[in-house]
């Protein structure tokens, strides 16, 4: 479904990124594993056209197009809701960007809140609730992109470890219910192996493919399964090697 | 309510004070008037002094609209492109090394004896205040903020409606409440350099047949009128961010 093409990235002299390339499947979830600092998040500026890549091709369903900028939804690690919109406001705001949300595009939100669990917070303030819950409508923002294509940059790593559990669980939600493809970058190995369909172990300076590890596509997975223990060790490792 | 009765009663003694000192002292009222004989030329005189006022507020409030006017456009103007702010933050800096006083008896010759020159006056003076202040607003916006517009395709017209605006709002009215403050000085020079009516002409009035205590009454009004537009946009800035205040 999209398709990155030896994508290179030079920023005073030096290589940040060399030679990535990627593919990624439809409704797929594809984890990014790399060590802090490793240009990860350059990556994701390469792919949404915030910054400018100095060689690379990028494909979406077979058309050459040149970033994705509208053509992908984007969850940060903050939750980047608008203090002064309410949580409804604040999910609907692709929507609202480009036109008025319409009564349909409404109770769709609201039909949202229920399934995340945000039913009757629909008129508060980001200020007035958790860090979860602030979490968990930045999550419902994404679905109104309306985009199949979902880029997740840590998600997960500004919040408590009860609630990172139960956003996991909704991450999977996007993929299975809403359809999306998911490109996730994370240094948390825990969230990789419970979430990917595949890992991408990424190498630092410059910043390139070092080992793709298949997963089998039964989710949720148990975080003390052996298979993953052992896996986890094994990534761990590969990480250490990359930071030394 | 509290935070009132504290400066409240410091100011009830410096005016006993004062009023002890001038009778004790029997300082002629040429000199400095007792704060009762101030009051009660304020009670007497409450029509004259009211015409006067009402001319002042209207100068400075207008003065403040039309550096609104001019001040919101050109701060976003700027904020859209680095080229024309690079082309004109050292103008607007440099023109703040120009003295007002200077530029006053000008724009009684431009702008005339009327309301006009102490408008324009009063604009002068807050214009840059606001405008830089507002400037500031926009660029320290959130840069993940910013990716997020971007990567949602939204145009500049709406990222301003939406995110630049509402985030440069506190920005926006700590400019204002300076610039209510000193807009008066704008208007009332502007009367002193050349006008027929304004508290700042009837300040000048008084002063030159020693009617000090005319001019005390006008500077109280000035001050009223300064404390009620600082007042006016606190209460539309808490109106405005209401939603910074329900984090509590």
């Amino acid at each position: 479904m999209l398709e990155v093409q030896s994508f290179a990235k030079v920023f005073r002299n030096q290589a940040v990124i060399s030679d990535f390339s990627l593919s990624l499947p439809g409704n797929s979830f594809t984890v990014l594993v790399g060590p802090s600092g490793c240009g990860k998040s350059t990556l994701f500026d390469l792919l949404m056209g915030v910054a400018s890549r100095n060689k690379g091709k990028l494909f979406l369903d077979g058309e050459e197009i040149i970033d994705l900028r509208t053509r992908a939804a984007y969850m940060a690690q903050k939750d980047l809701l608008l203090p002064w919109l309410t949580l409804l406001e604040n999910a609907l705001l692709p929507v609202t960007v480009k036109e008025k949300p319409t009564p349909a595009d409404l109770r769709e939100a609201e039909e949202l809140f229920l399934l995340l669990g945000l039913s009757g917070f629909e008129r508060h303030y980001p200020g007035q609730v958790s860090g979860g819950m602030a979490q968990r409508c930045a999550l419902a923002r994404t679905i109104f992109f309306r985009t199949p294509l979902t880029l997740l940059d840590e998600p997960l790593s500004a919040v408590d470890a009860i609630t990172r559990r139960s956003l996991r669980d909704l991450l999977l939600l996007l993929q299975y219910r809403f359809k999306k493809t998911i490109l996730m970058i994370t240094h948390d190995v825990e969230d990789a192996l419970l979430l990917a369909d595949r890992i991408i172990l990424l190498s630092s300076s410059p910043l390139s493919v070092k080992e793709e590890i298949p997963l089998d596509s039964r989710k949720p997975r148990n975080e003390l399964e052996r298979t993953l223990l052992e896996l986890k060790r094994h990534i761990l490792e590969s990480l250490q090697g990359e930071q030394s | 309510m509290k935070s009132y009765l504290l400066p409240l009663v410091l100011t009830l003694f410096f005016l006993l004070f004062w009023e002890a000192f001038c009778r004790i002292e029997k300082v002629p009222p040429f000199l400095l008037p007792t704060p009762s004989r101030i009051i009660g030329l304020m009670i007497a005189e409450a029509p004259l002094l009211l015409r006067h006022a009402t001319i002042t507020f209207l100068e400075i409030i207008l003065g403040i609209m039309l550096s609104l006017a001019v001040a919101l456009p050109l701060a976003v103007a700027m904020f859209y492109s680095p080229t024309l702010e690079r082309a004109l933050s050292p103008l607007l800096v440099a023109s703040q090394a120009i003295p007002v006083f200077a530029v006053a008896p000008l724009l009684v010759v431009w702008f005339g004896y009327g309301m006009g020159s102490k408008i324009v006056m009063a604009a002068v003076i807050i214009f840059f205040p606001v405008t830089v202040t507002l400037l500031q607003g926009f660029k320290s916006c959130n840069p993940g903020l910013r990716t997020l517009f971007f990567v949602m395709g939204a145009d500049f017209r709406r990222t301003l409606r939406l995110l630049y605006w509402p985030w440069a709002l506190p920005y926006f009215f700590s400019g204002l409440r300076v610039a209510v403050s000193v807009a008066a000085i704008g208007a009332v020079i502007g009367e002193w350099v050349g006008s027929m009516e304004g508290l700042g002409f009837l300040m000048m009035q008084a002063n030159a047949r020693l009617r000090v205590d005319m001019v005390f009454a006008s500077i109280v009004i000035l001050s009223c009128i300064g404390l009620s537009l600082w007042t006016a946009v606190s209460c539309i800035e808490v109106f405005c961010i209401r939603w910074n205040k329900k984090e509590e």
